[in-house]
């Protein structure tokens, strides 16, 4: 397969046929972290840069574990490690990078739009691990995927989110790639945390959780942001946890197979009850399993495209 | 009484759908004639036009020419550059420089470098702070500043929050007999934006600015206005339900008048998703870059005559200050260089009238703010230029006058370009 994409910015760059391509790379790379050593030459001399300017913990690790699983050589870059606190801008600090002659730079930022800025700047592959709120297209991606591994087809399933969709490049990025692959996907929330014209979106819109939660396949939660209740879009986190936190009464309400999702980090007793959170159909820590897996997916496509291009 | 000598000919300018000569005499308007076969000029300057149009010199009452403090961005002499090249004979400049044009001594070193650089125009008009430092905590010396020449009084930029104090500020403006011109702007609705609220912000995750957030100030306005019995000018409206507003107010007899900036006339928030220029903060501008139906009601208002004038919000930054993430960007476009041609090529369009043209950038402006214009009567000043409206050009950096180059319309071919400038009589460019 040739994969022509330089970067990875957003799922709205990816076909149905791309998206279950990347499955199959995955569901690939899947078997590589089972076995007892879990290390393939596939990336060998190659180079990622892992530049983080906003805290993150499962991405990446995911990454960093992703890279070295491919043999690919990984440098990891905070904002507080960077000079992007000494004042350099972004597009300085992007091409210092560049001139270190990386293969690919994934990059996590506060401002949406950020990943767009670098990668055209840059001539090396761009992944966008988490710009603002705009897209978090490999946590759709793995979570995507993850669904794929539950059911095979997931045409025709029905995908609750639930929680701060507003602020949210986690559901922005899920509607869209849920969307191609055929699945109904509906929101609930609070009108503060829904986006102002989120009734033009492909999606169902609730406020009322039972209602939202009838019949569907799987609840992906969203963590609440704690600080939300300062910014005025909250009374306070109890309410919250009492209207929108997802429990035993609602899940009894769902598809008896239903399944439970969450990207993390989680609040437990706010978005989701603690039991929940660990229970036999909680598929949070095959998320983050599988998370691996795609990210490895990820980096040997974007990574090898012109060699496979001279091919 | 003896004829003025004619010290300059324009010869084969097209004019008000003609072609004529026009003859200036001291810096006024003598004699506009049919272009003659037999011509003898005299001792009398020729300035050939054959091939231009002439219109009179446009005046723009809302620009920042960044001086004194960011000189980086531009300063008296690049801004009014820009003016000249761009048809505009006067311009005001918003106080939000650094220091604050909140005294005499700000006032009088614009003044200065007007005088300095450009001794013969474009003539230069500050505009004083509302309130000291722009703070929107305490009047500013507005006696002072009116006696040092600020034309009027605003807090562009920042708007006053304390309605009480706006309304106070009104009043004392009104003492001076200059009139307080507001940037329409809730700012608790406003806080942290550049894009419009709508589909585009929330498909790319930006902080959007709702309409509402412009209209609710609007609103106050109008009220205000009316219950003072004075005259208030909206800056930079930009979407329906002000122009909405500002209709409704004026068929009451309240003494609002509006502008609306050419990018309101000729871009939408659809620009910051178009492959090319997604997230691109050449578009970032306060208020942002509204609907399709806001852009239509914009036209329409400025036609009515709900919106009374264009002006620019020429508001240059440095290319560095723009190369960054959208989010931190600062708001601007730096539009002296491009208003003329965009709006030109609307009325070639269709959809302007010439009149509408005239009355926004002329006539409308100058009886507003009380200044002198070129009606091409016998008499009036020889403000004027001409410009080839057959001539492309590209947006770039090499062809733009003012420093600041950060506008959505680089790269894009604009047609009429603007040859040579007279004001009384003198050519500036």
């Amino acid at each position: 397969m040739k994969w022509l994409h330089k970067d990875l910015l957003d799922v709205t760059q990816l076909s149905k046929s791309e998206a279950m391509s990347l499955f199959d790379t995955a569901a690939h790379f899947q078997e590589i972290n089972q076995r007892p050593v879990k290390k393939v030459p596939t990336l060998k001399g190659r180079s990622v840069v892992l530049f983080f300017a906003e805290p993150s913990t499962r991405t990446k690790v995911s990454f960093d574990v992703a890279a070295k699983r491919l043999s690919a050589d990984s440098f990891s870059l905070s904002k507080s490690m960077s000079s992007l606190t000494k004042g350099e801008t972004l597009k300085d600090t992007v091409l210092t990078l560049q001139a270190m002659s990386p293969d690919c730079i994934v990059m996590r930022h506060w401002s949406s739009g950020a990943s767009r800025f670098i990668a055209d700047r840059l001539d090396c592959a761009v992944i966008n691990a988490g710009d603002g709120r705009h897209a978090h297209p490999t946590q759709a991606l793995l979570d995507s995927f993850t669904m794929f591994q539950e059911w095979g087809d997931l045409a025709g399933k029905t995908v609750l989110i639930l929680g701060d969709i507003k602020h949210s490049r986690v559901a922005r990025s899920n509607v869209i790639l849920l969307n191609k692959l055929g699945v109904k996907v509906r929101l609930c929330a609070p009108r503060t945390l829904l986006p102002h014209t989120v009734r033009s979106w492909p999606c169902e819109v609730y406020s009322d959780l039972s209602e939202a939660v009838k019949g569907v396949n799987a609840v992906m939660c969203l963590r609440l942001q704690l600080e939300r209740q300062k910014d005025g879009l909250l009374p306070d986190l109890r309410e919250y946890a009492q209207t929108y936190g997802l429990g035993q009464r609602h899940i009894d309400l769902a598809d008896k197979d239903v399944r439970i999702m969450h990207p993390g980090p989680m609040n437990r007793g706010v978005e989701i009850s603690s039991e929940l959170a660990d229970c036999a159909q909680s598929l949070v820590l095959d998320q983050v399993a599988n998370g691996v897996s795609m990210r490895m997916a990820l980096l040997f496509l974007y990574m090898t495209r012109k060699g496979m291009e001279e091919e | 009484m003896a004829k003025k000598k004619v010290d300059l000919i324009v010869r084969r300018a097209f004019l008000k759908g003609r072609e004529v000569d026009v003859h200036i005499a001291n810096g006024e308007i003598a004699e506009i004639r049919d272009t003659e076969t037999e011509f003898d000029p005299g001792k009398a300057e020729v300035q050939d036009a054959y091939g231009l149009t002439m219109l009179p010199s446009m005046i723009d009452v809302h620009v920042h020419l960044r001086e004194p403090g960011y000189e980086y961005k531009e300063d008296v002499q690049s801004g009014l550059r820009a003016a000249a090249w761009g048809g505009f004979g006067a311009v005001m400049c918003m106080a939000n420089t650094k220091p604050v044009n909140d005294v005499a001594t700000t006032t009088e070193l614009m003044l200065e470098k007007a005088r300095e650089h450009w001794p013969d125009g474009p003539r230069l008009y500050p505009i004083g702070a509302l309130t000291k430092g722009l703070q929107g905590e305490e009047l500013a010396p507005m006696a002072e500043l009116a006696k040092a020449g600020c034309e009027a009084f605003s807090n562009d930029g920042v708007p006053v929050k304390n309605t009480d104090l706006f309304r106070r500020a009104m009043e004392y403006a009104s003492d001076w007999g200059k009139p307080v011109i507001d940037h329409c702007e809730d700012p608790y609705m406003a806080v942290g934006s550049g894009a419009n609220e709508g589909v585009v912000s929330d498909r790319l995750g930006l902080h959007g600015q709702p309409d509402v957030a412009e209209a609710l100030q609007v609103a106050r306005d109008i009220l205000l206005a009316e219950y003072l019995d004075m005259h208030i000018h909206l800056a930079h409206v930009s979407c329906r339900r002000s122009a909405d507003l500002i209709r409704f107010a004026k068929a009451r007899g309240v003494k609002v008048t509006a502008e609306t900036a050419p990018h309101y006339l000729i871009l939408t928030e659809d620009y910051l998703e178009e492959p090319e220029t997604q997230y691109s903060s050449f578009a970032k501008v306060n208020p942002p870059l509204r609907t399709e139906d806001d852009r239509q009601a914009m036209i329409e208002a400025l036609e009515d005559g709900t919106i009374d004038i264009l002006a620019t919000d020429h508001a240059p930054h440095a290319e560095h200050e723009k190369e960054v993430e959208f989010d931190i960007a600062p708001c601007g476009i730096s539009g002296l260089d491009t208003a003329f041609a965009t709006t030109w090529a609307l009325v070639q369009e269709g959809v302007l009238s010439e009149e509408t043209f005239n009355r926004a950038w002329v006539t409308g402006p100058a009886e507003i703010f009380g200044f002198e214009y070129n009606r091409f009567n016998v008499g009036d000043p020889a403000d004027f230029f001409l410009f080839d409206p057959e001539e492309e050009w590209v947006v770039g950096a090499d062809t733009m006058h003012s420093k600041g180059k950060n506008t959505p319309l680089r790269g894009r071919t604009l047609k009429g370009r603007v040859k040579t400038h007279f004001l009384r009589g003198k050519k500036i460019v």
